[in-house]
């Protein structure tokens, strides 16, 4: 089989590309390779299925007809094993050869599990990633099991607020200090991890799982937890197999786990000072700001198998959210067919909620910090030299985010606006008369 | 396409539109039950007061839109025009608030986002211009490029 173009991948990162190469080109044959036997679903969408809020059918990211009108042949529940850049083919699992004119990787990343003696003799041990996951956990869940999760970030919090839902009883433990390392400060992480404990989810920080006996677990400061099911969640890793195969260059990028990714563990950020490690070394693939892998031809990469460079740091790192992989493979399918596009706004943010109390962030905490601090209600702005590094939002305070966000992406000099105003509430009375009103009397060009 | 538009001189300021937006979206049949028995409906049109000057702003339908993009649920898609949130699909992850430059989309009761769809599912005219005593927000074509 022969396509034009070829996607390994079958998620946010695919449709943009699907969506980008059908912009400028209706013709060209595409096909879809992926491991996942389902329809384009939303991964983050995960933890709604099991907590009961969407039913599965609700979780598609795109609409049923979705490859029929973009015209895409779908090659599910298959899986590619290497590319061949020189006869320009992917391998599959099944023994099928796949030619491309044009490849896209786009194959996300698979749990990390670290090595802890005696986790195989576990029964009831689970990864928090895909569909298949939740369909394997609601197999096991029973209402009152012991569920321990192990990683206090996004996708174990996810998993522990549809299991609170479900009636288990949940301890999540990490090694870390505090709980959403990656996305908040000390300060932002208690009031969170005070709200979530309300809801009768129990924490033990600073430990980690030394050993299991069967299920038993012993932590590394001694304490012994028994549990029905184990969900480890403590960070991903980048699939660069394949892109590995072909030739392209993978590598570390500057700094790995970006603040704000989904799977990102960063340092504290204290009292507003930022400090960001690379405390997990992922490889991602290194792309251009058009997406092509480097090191090889006529293959691109998008989502979160790649290294992004963030313009609020001027690092690389891999930015592991549902933005960065869509405008990524929305870019990569434009330059595909052939029209000139960068990617060149990439920076982390995210939106989530925890038992109602939601959190809207971006960026990173460096530099002076606007704070209000109101019980849950909890607004930071950091900036300096004239630009917005990022901000934390919280409660009720989340109200119009998307205006600090836009000072990020725009990198808007804040001398141009009445920075004091937006810090009260952000609002477009604190741009430039003509800024203001070239927003209110066109249709918006937001890029 | 007619989308909304302020006239910016003429807004005193008095947030009347808010008031007729949460209505018209509330699904109330009276005014005053949108706004009280523990009911708090919320305007997807929102009345800056900041710096002196008044103007009412609401989603302006983007060209490219981010919310649309950012969307984890893709949830939101435009027709005809007109960008729309399916509340199906919406899981209220916020993800649309973090993105809309202008501040247009907002939380809605915990469960789902809102915003300004023209009042395409209330009859077709916009109710906060329909409300609008002073003539600060029209509803027109103005032949914008697309
Ligand atoms: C529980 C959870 C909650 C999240 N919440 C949020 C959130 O609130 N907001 C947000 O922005 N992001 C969130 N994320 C992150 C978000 O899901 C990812 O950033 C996004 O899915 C990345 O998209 P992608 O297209 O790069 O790849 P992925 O979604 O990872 O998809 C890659 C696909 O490729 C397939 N694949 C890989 N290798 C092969 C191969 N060799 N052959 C065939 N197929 C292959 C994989 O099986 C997978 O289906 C969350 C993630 C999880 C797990
Ligand atoms: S909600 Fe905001 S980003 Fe979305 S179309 Fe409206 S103005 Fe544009
Ligand atoms: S709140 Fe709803 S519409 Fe907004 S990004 Fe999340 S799922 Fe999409």
């Amino acid at each position: 089989m022969k396509f034009d173009y070829v996607i390994v991948g079958n998620s946010a990162a695919a449709a943009g590309c699907i969506e980008g190469i059908r912009e400028h080109d209706k013709k060209g044959s595409i096909a879809v390779i992926s491991d996942e036997k389902y329809h384009i679903y939303s991964r983050p969408l995960i933890s709604y299925l099991l907590k009961g809020d969407v039913k599965e059918k609700q979780m598609k990211y795109r609409p049923a007809d979705f490859y029929k009108v973009n015209d895409v042949e779908t090659l599910l529940g298959k899986r590619a094993v290497s590319v061949d850049s020189k006869t320009k083919q992917v391998q599959l699992e099944s023994g099928e050869k796949i030619e491309y004119g044009k490849l896209l990787i786009a194959t996300g990343s698979k749990p990390f599990v670290p090595p802890m003696d005696g986790l195989d003799s576990v029964k009831n041990h689970f990864s928090f990633m895909k569909l298949d996951d939740v369909k394997a956990i609601e197999k096991a869940v029973k209402k009152g099991a012991k569920v321990l999760i192990i990683g206090a970030g996004l996708i174990g919090l996810k998993a522990a607020e549809a299991l609170e839902h479900y009636g288990c009883d949940m301890t999540v433990i990490d090694l870390a200090d505090r709980i959403l390392p990656s996305i908040l400060d000390k300060q932002t992480s208690e009031i969170m991890q005070k709200h979530i404990e309300a809801h009768g989810v129990k924490f033990k920080l600073n430990t980690s799982a030394k050993s299991f006996n069967k299920n038993t677990a012993t932590l590394t400061n001694g304490e012994e937890l028994q549990f029905d099911i184990l969900i480890t969640a403590v960070g991903v890793r980048p699939n660069t197999e394949l892109a590995e195969s072909a030739g392209g260059k993978v590598e570390r990028g500057q700094r790995d786990a970006a603040p704000n990714s989904v799977s990102g563990k960063a340092e504290p950020a204290d009292n507003c000072l930022a400090a960001r490690s690379n405390s997990i070394h992922a490889r991602g693939f290194i792309t251009d700001k058009k997406q092509a892998v480097k090191g090889v031809k006529n293959i691109w990469a998008a989502g979160d198998c790649t290294v992004s460079e963030d313009i609020t740091t001027g690092t690389s790192h891999i930015i592991a959210i549902m933005p960065n992989a869509y405008a990524q493979g929305l870019v990569a399918g434009h330059n595909m067919a052939g029209a000139a596009d960068r990617y060149e706004r990439a920076f982390p943010m995210n939106a989530i909620g925890f038992f109602g109390l939601h959190i809207i962030t971006a960026g990173n905490y460096t530099g002076d910090c606007y704070e209000e601090v109101d019980g849950e209600n909890v607004k930071k702005l950091f900036s300096a030299n004239d630009r917005l590094n990022g901000f934390i939002l919280m409660g009720e305070k989340i109200t119009r985010a998307g205006i600090y966000t836009a000072l990020i992406r725009e990198q808007t000099d804040l001398s141009t606006v009445d920075y004091d105003l937006l810090c009260k509430a952000p609002q477009l009375a604190a741009f430039a008369e003509e800024k203001r009103l070239d927003i209110l009397s066109k249709g918006g060009g937001a890029a | 396409m007619k989308k909304v538009y302020v006239n910016e001189e003429r807004c005193l300021g008095c947030h009347l539109c808010e008031y007729y937006c949460a209505f018209a979206n509330s699904g109330e049949a009276e005014f005053y039950k949108a706004f009280r028995l523990g009911r708090n409906a919320v305007p997807r049109i929102k009345v800056e007061d900041g710096n002196g000057i008044n103007f009412a702003v609401q989603c302006r339908h983007c060209d490219d839109p981010l919310c649309m993009k950012n969307c984890i649920a893709g949830a939101i898609s435009k027709v005809d025009g007109v960008v729309k949130i399916d509340h199906e699909k919406c899981v209220g992850c916020y993800t649309c608030v973090l993105s809309c430059p202008y501040g247009c989309v907002v939380a809605d009761g915990g469960h789902s986002a809102s915003k300004c769809e023209l009042c395409t599912a209330n009859g077709g005219i916009p109710q906060c211009v329909k409300g609008c005593i002073n003539g600060a927000i029209v509803f027109e074509e103005r032949g914008e490029t697309a």
